[in-house]
């Protein structure tokens, strides 16, 4: 795929989502489509660090959570638009990314992968016991009436860019999407991503070779965590309501693995690709068996594809390609 | 042009290295030897910085490398092979080499020459090129060996060091590296650092040999030297 198709794609499924929220009328659309949509970012930021340097974090619900509380924060004390919260949640998570990645990256992979569930048991009990964003018990994020951006209306009954908060909400991740994945085929096809490769198959070699691994590794754990932090950023508008438990599930650090492990690590191809199937069934699944039952399916399909596919749908689809020839 | 003073390195309890002491000359071709487990590739770990936490200075055109971690000192110019070859295994033959170009070697050290024209002149001179654009798992152990050496040339450096790059070749690809590698250094002057245990090959590259043995540099002279002194062939043969 050339450059030029690719950005031409890109632009042409945004407007497609842009008109999706006034042509579609049944809200559950959005609902469903908000809900893949993030989990395909997390799973494309997981896939930066996890994929392209083959550091494993167990830790994306902390970054996922310290977004989402550092917006309410932005919220209670600078009554912040949703668009800064989001901004507000991906620098934090930036933040402590480099901070976690600072301190544990000089270290060798299992230090850093615990390192990160570490980080997640602390934030998350940090939160339980600030009284000032909701403690345990949580805090509501009321929607502002009529937000304006540039002087045009953005929600609203009449004349406003989106009749409701959900489709609003819908678009932005899309777009968060959309970028996420135009900064991916940055990563992947830059002399950045090639060093991340190098050092993803020898640290030891790659530093020898010239490669600044320490600082690729500070970057790739930056942007992943700043990634997570954005989609944490927006959870709480989405909600309407943020607990620390829903905050920092580990279910989400769970998926934010599962989706490019099944899908395929080497490109962006496979976070999103696993995250379109696994997101969908998981919404099937909610919506005629249980919510229960989502995390089983994950992990049903991760075991699958660890055992007889470990390069991922995309490994497949590649070898099928292959025998075709 | 690369001094090293009281290089010291000891692994808990077990010394490695105590107290080496060694000048390089700029083109100049060094043979090292030492029985196993006598230091050789800790000495070069502690010169390409892998190893950084020993005793004493390694010293590069004036400039004390102590500070600094194995990338930078890649970029100034020393790169070493690994024993154990260390390719990267998720590229073909040519983006191995193209990693040291693009990381290490300075613009002004192409010459003009892109990167991929430079790769394809490694790759040309060690005859890999039947399988330039082969992932690196098509490898037979003999290519793998030679990749590794291509991929330290690739970094243009002022000092090559190869960590025992011949181990399991025939006698006719020795001749075919030794070669190479003499003529690179008549060529371009860099200075060649071969740890080796085909005597042969060390002996009739080398300008100057030291051997090492449990960590000290027990001979250090010409090559008919170093192999005449009773040390030296108490260490290799015992008693
Ligand atoms: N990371 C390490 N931790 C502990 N001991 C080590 C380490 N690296 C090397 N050693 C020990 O240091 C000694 C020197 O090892 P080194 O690899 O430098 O020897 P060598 O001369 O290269 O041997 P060979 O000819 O077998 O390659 C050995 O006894 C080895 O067991
Ligand atoms: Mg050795």
């Amino acid at each position: 795929m050339s450059r030029n198709r690719f950005y031409i794609i890109i632009g042409a499924l945004l407007v497609l989502s842009y008109l999706a929220t006034h042509f579609v009328d049944n809200q559950y659309y959005f609902f469903a489509g908000f809900a893949i949509l993030q989990l395909m970012v997390m799973a494309l930021a997981w896939n930066i660090l996890g994929g392209y340097v083959g550091y494993v974090n167990f830790g994306s619900a902390a970054f996922f959570g310290l977004g989402a509380y550092s917006a309410i924060v932005a919220l209670n004390l600078f009554d912040a638009s949703l668009f800064a919260q989001i901004i507000t949640g991906g620098c934090f998570a930036a933040l402590i990314g480099f901070g976690t990645g600072y301190l544990t990256l000089r270290l060798r992979g299992v230090y850093f992968a615990i390192a990160t569930l570490a980080l997640l048991v602390v934030s998350e009990t940090l939160i339980v016991n600030w009284e000032f964003v909701g403690g345990a018990a949580g805090t509501y994020v009321l929607p502002k009436k009529n937000p304006t951006i540039l002087g045009v209306l953005v929600v609203g009954k009449q004349n406003a860019l989106f009749d409701n908060y959900k489709e609003l909400l819908f678009f932005l991740m899309c777009l968060i999407a959309l970028a996420t994945i135009i900064i991916c085929s940055l990563v992947e096809n830059s002399k950045l991503g090639r060093g991340l490769a190098a050092l993803r198959d020898s640290e030891e070699a790659a530093e020898s070779m010239g490669v600044p691994t320490l600082r690729l590794k500070l970057f790739a754990t930056t942007l992943s965590a700043s990634i997570m932090g954005v989609t944490g950023g927006i959870f709480p508008y989405y909600m309407t309501f943020i607990d620390p438990l829903s905050a920092f599930n580990l279910d989400i650090s769970v998926n934010a693995l599962a989706m490019p492990l099944i899908g395929g690590t080497a490109t962006w191809l496979g976070p999103v690709l696993g995250a379109v199937v696994l997101g969908t069934l998981q919404q099937i699944a909610t919506v005629t068996i249980s919510s229960e039952v989502n995390l089983l399916i994950v992990g049903l399909f991760l075991v699958a594809f660890v055992i007889f596919a470990p390069s991922g749908f995309l490994g497949l689809i590649e070898k099928y390609w292959k025998r075709g020839d | 042009m690369l001094e090293i003073k009281n290089l010291s390195k000891n692994f808990g309890g077990f010394t490695a290295l105590s107290d080496i002491l060694l000048n390089v000359e700029p083109g100049e071709r060094l043979g090292l030897i030492g029985p196993n487990g006598s230091g050789k590739t800790t000495l070069i770990n502690c010169i390409s910085g892998l190893i950084q936490d020993y005793q004493g200075e390694v010293y590069f055109n004036g400039e004390n490398l102590n500070s600094l971690v194995a990338h930078k000192r890649a970029r100034r110019g020393i790169s070493r092979s690994f024993q154990i070859p260390k390719p990267f295994t998720s590229m073909t033959v040519r983006q191995n080499l193209l990693i040291p170009l693009e990381y290490a070697v300075r613009a002004d050290d192409l010459q003009g020459i892109s990167i991929e024209e430079q790769a394809d002149k490694i790759i040309d001179d060690l005859d890999l090129n039947e399988k330039s654009n082969q992932l690196t798992s098509g490898l037979t152990q003999i290519e793998m060996r030679k990749l590794e050496l291509a991929r330290a040339m690739a970094v243009k450096p002022k000092v090559l060091i190869s960590d025992e790059a011949m181990a399991g070749l025939s006698s006719s690809e020795v001749d075919d590296i030794l070669k190479i590698l003499i003529t690179l250094n008549e060529t371009t002057r860099i200075t060649i650092i071969m740890i080796e245990h085909i005597m042969r090959a060390v002996m009739s590259f080398s300008e100057r040999v030291i051997c090492l043995d449990a960590g000290r540099i027990i001979a250090n002279g010409t090559p008919d030297e170093v192999i005449k002194t009773p040390a030296v062939e108490k260490a290799y043969l015992g008693e």
